[in-house]
């Protein structure tokens, strides 16, 4: 039972930082039913500007302060995550607006590449693994025979209070409400006034901003990043997309939770299950599409007028 | 965004998963530089290197690459190919075997390339080994030690030589594995362990041959479990082997994967055990990367520590006063020693042909078997098999954030 509870909070981290990517996914695809494949190197990216402001701009007697320091590098991730998704969106993306979809899908994974790259080859040393200060404390707590980490805490704290967040916010400001009707009927909702270019740079601010928390928080958890990372993470969030159902916040969240979850589960309990992990967790996506093709929170498939 | 879900996306996903996938397995890069010097010289001979120069591993990669540079340079400035310049080719494999076979089929089709000295992963020298041999270039690894490479599938009952122009100066995971064991049991007295590997064709021989030799000393492996390269959340695997409470965990795998394993197992996940591993854990980047957690873990390498052999010495200061930005790392003087090995046929070998062609190339791989002298690793002479006959082997241990020597021998089986 122990062993299980213990499986259960390993899988909740990890399903935290899997959610939190796939709020992106899931945002822009219900916007501009574009899949942003790029989305995982703006997790990159935000990490990147975290270390960067870390280790070279903050005072050497500030770097301590988790009070001064954590913020610091929260902030400046989330700047330059933002920074390069509303640069992608418009030099990129933007101009293909009306092009047939296959165009802007291949175009996330140029993008992709082209922000891989660039890190490799102007982050100073970009090739290697960086170390990434872990900011917070490395002790644990434990509670009935499960340990727990603090930082763990920390990533599935912040992970859950964004995600609300953004609900709160999609479902009752303004700007949320002109994206609940762009994405129903862009059409309609340009002819309502609504500022479509504003509402979709709105999304791609808001999906890269909680790539760029998830990004620092995995630094954190981990210790080091390379320019490689948001490859793996974002397949697995992507994936926690699609599972939840693609272009449902709620739905997001709950595949990455799942997604986490079946990973740490088949770990324990399927034989060789280290080794399948993997699989497993594509096992249980295969699975929900064939009874869901929706995903588990997808409405079902409705060819648009 | 309720409303906005399911219109027709499962066709951009099904077209676009698998070439993802294919993307990410690309981006090797190449990295050039020539040596300098050599005077009037006009010919050109290449050496190539196929190691990790980006991703995880470049710090190891980039070892062996600038000390292949250093041996070059060297063989430059003494003249020591009269009539002839050596130039480096160093391509990177980015640790994957496909990027490897391509950099092999890039050099391949150099004419100028006379050898190479590479790879890093055993996994990368199963792809690139027989597109050198087609060209009939002669590969000297500095760090390969998957035994089949040299000794075929079944090389503990009918050991055969798969590629004849394959030659290491790194020992076998056969021998590294079982003295691994052998000081897990004896020197340490531990009774039970937990083996985790990478699935990679480095990290599950390692496994494999430790387990072996573990089981054969009395000793209970109480978990086999595998990791994926490029995982970094370990928890569920450790949480898997905490409850078995064994006296070691022992990581068949590299350094990026090994100290995550090894600040999860002994931070969040509260295990006491060390991890022990082979050479591919025992680097500046492991203790850099799990901190503290890593005090008291242990790793094997190859060859005596160069710190403390006398022929090393001269390696070291040579490459200090280089100017390389990057260390040379636990391969570097077996790099060098790889490269010497192929320079040290090139005035016979090359004499006065007019360029490189098939009968240098072959002339040099014949000679490449047949060298013997002492290089900066200990003796470099190969056997039967292309097996450098040097065996020795270092365990260390981390103290204070290094890994320090604890002792150095043979493994004999």
């Amino acid at each position: 039972m122990r062993q299980f509870v213990q499986q259960l909070v390993n899988g909740t981290v990890l399903g935290a930082t899997y959610g939190l990517i796939a709020l992106g996914y899931t945002m822009v695809y219900g916007i501009i039913q574009l899949i942003n494949f790029a989305h995982g190197e703006v997790f990159m990216v935000g990490a990147f500007g975290g270390l960067t402001v870390y280790r070279y701009w903050l005072p050497e007697s500030m770097t301590g302060n988790v009070w001064v320091a954590l913020p610091a590098v929260l902030l400046v991730a989330i700047v330059v995550a933002v920074a390069v998704a509303v640069l992608m969106e418009r030099l990129a993306y933007r101009p293909l607006r009306n092009a047939p979809r296959l165009a802007p899908l291949i175009t996330a994974i140029g993008v992709s590449i082209f922000l891989q790259e660039a890190v490799r080859l102007f982050y100073p040393d970009g090739r290697r693994q960086q170390p990434f200060p872990r900011l917070i404390s490395e002790g644990t707590f434990e509670v009935a025979g499960v340990t727990v980490a603090w930082v763990s805490v920390f990533v599935v704290v912040v992970a859950v209070a964004l995600m609300v967040a953004l609900q709160v916010f999609v479902k009752t400001t303004k700007t949320g409400k002109a994206m609940r009707a762009t994405s129903q009927d862009p059409e309609s909702a340009k002819l309502m006034g609504i500022d479509i270019d504003r509402v979709i740079v709105v999304t791609f601010v808001l999906g890269a901003a909680l790539a760029a928390v998830a990004g620092v928080m995995q630094g954190m958890r981990f210790a080091q990043i390379d320019f490689r990372i948001g490859f793996l993470a974002g397949l697995k969030a992507f994936t926690a997309a699609v599972l939840g159902g693609i272009g449902n916040l709620t739905g997001a969240v709950l595949g990455g939770f799942v997604l986490g979850i079946a990973e740490a589960l088949a770990t324990q309990y399927v034989p060789h299950g280290s080794s399948w992990k993997d699989v497993w967790a594509f096992v249980v996506l295969i699975g929900v599409l064939v009874l869901r093709p929706g995903g588990l929170l997808g409405e079902r498939v409705a060819t648009r007028a | 965004m309720p409303g906005a879900t399911g219109r027709r996306w499962r066709g951009p996903v099904v077209v676009l998963l698998p070439l993802l996938l294919a993307v990410a397995c690309g981006g090797g890069d190449e990295e050039e530089s020539g040596a300098e010097g050599g005077g009037q010289a006009t010919k050109v001979a290449k050496i190539g290197v196929i190691a990790p120069l980006s991703g995880d591993l470049t710090a190891t990669g980039t070892g062996i690459r600038n000390s292949v540079e250093l041996a070059i340079r060297q063989a430059n400035e003494q003249n020591k190919v009269p009539g002839w310049r050596i130039e480096l080719a160093a391509e990177d494999d980015a640790a994957k075997p496909d990027v490897g076979a391509q950099a092999a089929a890039k050099l391949a089709s150099d004419a100028a390339v006379i050898g190479v000295v590479g790879t890093y992963n055993s996994s990368v020298a199963l792809q690139v080994a027989p597109v050198l041999e087609r060209a009939n270039i002669v590969q000297v690894s500095p760090a390969n030690t998957n035994d089949t490479l040299t000794r075929g599938e079944s090389f503990r009952t009918n050991p055969t030589r798969p590629h004849k122009n394959y030659f290491r100066t790194a020992t076998l995971d056969s021998l590294q594995g079982g003295f691994a064991a052998d000081y897990a049991t004896r020197d340490l007295n531990f009774r039970t362990a937990a083996i985790i590997h990478d699935k990679k064709a480095y990290g599950q021989g390692l496994a494999d041959s430790f387990r072996a030799q573990f089981e054969r000393n009395g000793g209970r492996v109480v978990a086999t479990e595998t990791i994926n390269p490029g995982d970094k959340d370990f928890a569920a695997v450790l949480t898997k082997i905490r409850p078995l409470n064994p006296d070691l965990i022992f990581y068949g795998g590299e350094y990026p994967e090994g100290s995550l394993i090894s600040s999860q197992a002994h931070g969040a996940q509260g295990i006491r055990a060390p991890v022990m591993g082979g050479d591919g854990i025992v680097d500046p980047t492991y203790t850099k990367t799990a901190g503290n957690a890593a005090n008291g873990d242990f790793g094997t390498s190859v060859g005596a520590p160069p710190e403390q052999l006398p022929s090393a010495r001269q390696f070291i200061t040579d490459y200090q006063r280089a100017g390389f930005r990057d260390p040379y790392t636990a391969y570097g003087a077996l790099a060098y020693d790889a490269a010497n090995a192929i320079i040290t046929t090139l005035p016979a070998a090359l004499g006065s042909a007019r360029a490189v062609n098939d009968e240098v190339r072959r002339k040099v791989l014949d000679a490449v078997g047949k060298v013997s002298f002492d290089g900066a690793s200990g003796r470099v002479a190969f056997d039967a098999f292309g097996d450098t006959v040097t065996k020795t082997l270092t365990m260390y241990k981390v103290e204070n954030g290094e890994f320090k020597p604890v002792k150095s021998g043979e493994f004999r089986g």
